[in-house]
């Protein structure tokens, strides 16, 4: 009995990957089953999230667990084997890295989004234009907490700064916290909401605020808000958080790429191949949906090649184990992708 | 009742004719089903005691975790003056910003409410005549039926650019005042209908002997009927006021999100009711210490109405006139 229905389990198995491999790929979906283990980063957890469920609509019986461990403690869990998906709101580190190919573990990385970060005036503030990395942090950080305006540019006038903030444990909070307050603390006297609606509607209605939030909640407020440009520390040039700023990487630091990491072998499972599929097609569309910024196609059509070739590797560590900065379609070419 | 009901002799006789034509019901089943009916209607009148007890043990419970938790105490939740769970180098978990917040909102609606309820009260019950009164208290009872999430909107569009229209005075965009106002007009049919109630109950011949003395309408209101109606108008306002206290979604919405002791209401301040919300419905984790703080803020939210009940109760009973 036992080797009979091992036996049928191969078959299925064996049919399940024929399935997905030819046209009758959509016959087959609504009877795949299995399990895709997904964990990592909160950032990206409210896209995989997305995709899980409407994934089950299409597959019902394939069961997506999605679970928020931090970027760190995802890919803890993906190089030794544990789960199928990593979850990141950053590159694999050199030492994720050798850790993964030391298990023997392979991988595909998959961008998936843009995570960006738009800081905010009112429409009435005339000093405030341009910030620089340094004076965020005088304004958000709690050791310096600038309390007036002119306390950040003594040029500026002598006016209490009031701060609106996203909630603290949402992503946009911890990456912003990464950037201005990685080794300290935000300051605690500002006025924090969940709602992305009070933060606009605090902002837009006091003159000597300032708040930020996702890059695509402000492109739908454009009208009642002013953007901050933010200097580029490499350029020291100061950039408008648009698409094209942010695609071309130019909006830095406070934009980001977001990643899913595919174990190599996980992929040979159909269920996990046609999630993967699934979530690659639909990940502009569901990443607008969360709040963040797609992609260009380009980079969406290299990813699902990448997927298709079952390309392994990195394409953000340099052959020293150095990380990359910059834009996406410069980075992320299948030639750059190496083990 | 001295006066004897008129009684049909053929009713006396009838019964055990009637009885007799019956079989009789064993006495033993109408004993289960008497316990059973007993029994149920027993359960029924538990029912809401027993909710209030498992909330206050489901509070106790959850408060000792909060307080078995690394960076709380309880003496630095009573008597601390700084509340930020989630922010900041140290969390402080100080109840007084948020009681501040609280208190500011209950003292203003309640200097809306008290008022506006009372005299209102007086116009329907004393003033009024009859078919006014039968439009105006149905009217001014759907008032309490709007729901708060309205009231929020309407402080945070309307109260508000309105407090800014007035020079000299800098609101913030969320802010106390506001909010206050909202629930105090939130609180108003509660108070303007208990008390009217409280005035209708005292009896007509006080009235009429206070008339007969040469009493204008004026004077038998505010020295007869108010002085005798006290207990019900203290029971009203205090109700009013506990209303003030655990309203929740005006102040979410209207008076904004820092915790912070101020004595200006025309800044942006939380609750202890806007502070649960806030936490409730964000995506903070279900096992950090500022998820369990939630519930130390309920149970002080729940002890500071029930001493306001207690301290009701003791006014009702000294101030209570008794006339019949």
């Amino acid at each position: 009995m036992s080797f009979k229905s091992s036996v049928g389990v191969l078959i299925l198995t064996l049919t399940g990957v024929l399935a997905v491999s030819n046209a009758r790929a959509q016959d087959g979906l609504a009877n795949l089953t299995g399990k895709v283990e997904i964990d990592g980063s909160s950032t990206v957890a409210p896209i995989s999230m997305a995709a899980a469920d409407s994934f089950s609509k299409k597959c019902p019986k394939v069961s997506v667990p999605v679970l928020i461990s931090g970027t760190g403690g995802g890919f803890k869990r993906f190089v030794i084997g544990e789960i199928d998906i990593s979850d990141a709101s950053r590159p694999i580190k050199k030492a994720e890295r050798d850790t993964a190919t030391k298990n023997g573990i392979k991988f595909l990385e998959l961008p998936i989004a843009y995570d960006g970060l738009t800081v905010v005036v009112h429409k009435n503030n005339s000093w405030c234009k341009q910030l620089t990395i340094d004076q965020i942090k005088k304004i958000f950080r709690a050791d310096t907490a600038a309390k007036k305006w002119k306390d950040v540019d003594p040029s500026w006038p002598d006016r209490e700064i009031k701060i609106f903030a996203p909630g603290t444990d949402s992503g946009t909070f911890d990456f912003f916290k990464e950037v201005v307050a990685a080794d300290g603390a935000i300051r605690d006297d500002i006025s924090v909401s969940e709602d992305d609606q009070q933060l606009v509607v605090g902002v837009s209605e006091t003159e000597s605020a300032i708040g930020f939030f996702g890059v695509a909640y402000y492109m739908q407020n454009t009208d009642k808000l002013s953007a901050v440009q933010i200097v580029n520390p490499q350029t020291g040039k100061p950039v408008s958080p648009t698409v094209e700023a942010i695609e071309s990487g130019e909006y830095a630091p406070l934009s980001r790429p977001l990643f899913i990491y595919v174990n190599a072998k996980s992929v040979t499972r159909p269920e996990v191949k046609v999630f993967v599929q699934h979530y690659l097609d639909q990940a502009a569309t569901l990443a607008k949906s969360v709040g963040y910024v797609a992609l260009p196609s380009e980079a969406y059509t290299r990813a699902k090649d990448v997927l298709k070739t079952r390309k392994t590797g990195t394409s953000y560590l340099d052959a020293e184990g150095k990380a990359k900065h910059g834009a996406i379609l410069d980075i992320y070419t299948t030639a750059n992708i190496a083990d | 009742m001295p006066q004897a009901r008129a009684v049909n002799p053929q009713m006396l006789l009838e019964p055990p004719r009637l009885l007799a034509e019956k079989p009789f019901r064993a006495l033993a089943w109408v004993r289960v089903q008497e316990l059973f009916i007993k029994t149920l209607l027993v359960i029924c009148t538990l029912f809401s005691v027993l909710i209030t007890l498992a909330i206050i043990v489901l509070l106790a419970v959850e408060t000792l975790k909060f307080f078995q938790m690394p960076g709380t105490s309880v003496s630095g939740f009573l008597f601390g003056t700084k509340w930020n769970p989630l922010l900041g180098e140290t969390k402080h978990f100080g109840i007084w910003p948020l009681i501040s917040g609280t208190l500011w909102i209950t003292v203003i609606a309640m200097a809306v409410a008290m008022p506006l309820g009372l005299i209102t009260a007086v116009f329907l019950s004393e003033y009024s005549p009859r078919r006014l009164r039968a439009v105006l208290k149905p009217t001014l009872e759907l008032l309490a039926g709007i729901p708060t999430v309205v009231y929020g909107f309407f402080a945070l569009t309307f109260i508000t650019p309105l407090l800014r229209t007035i020079p000299g005075l800098e609101v913030d965009i969320y802010n106390a005042l506001s909010a206050g106002i909202a629930v105090g007009i939130l609180s108003i049919p509660t108070i303007s209908s208990l008390s009217e109630d409280a005035l209708q109950a005292v009896p007509r011949s006080l009235r009429e002997a206070a008339y007969s003395l040469g009493g204008t309408r004026f004077d038998v209101s505010v020295k007869v009927v108010i002085p005798a109606a006290l207990s019900g108008i203290v029971s009203a306002f205090l109700l009013g006021a506990t209303r003030a206290i655990g309203e929740t979604m005006i102040v979410a919405l209207a008076a904004g999100n820092r915790a912070r002791i101020s004595w200006n209401p025309t800044v942006e301040m939380q609750t202890m009711t806007g502070y649960i919300a806030q936490i409730a419905k964000g995506d903070v984790s279900n096992f950090g210490v500022e998820y369990y703080s939630i519930y130390a803020v309920a149970a002080t939210l729940f002890a500071m109405t029930l001493c306001l009940t207690i301290v009701g109760h003791i006014i009702r009973k000294r101030f209570r006139e008794a006339y019949e």
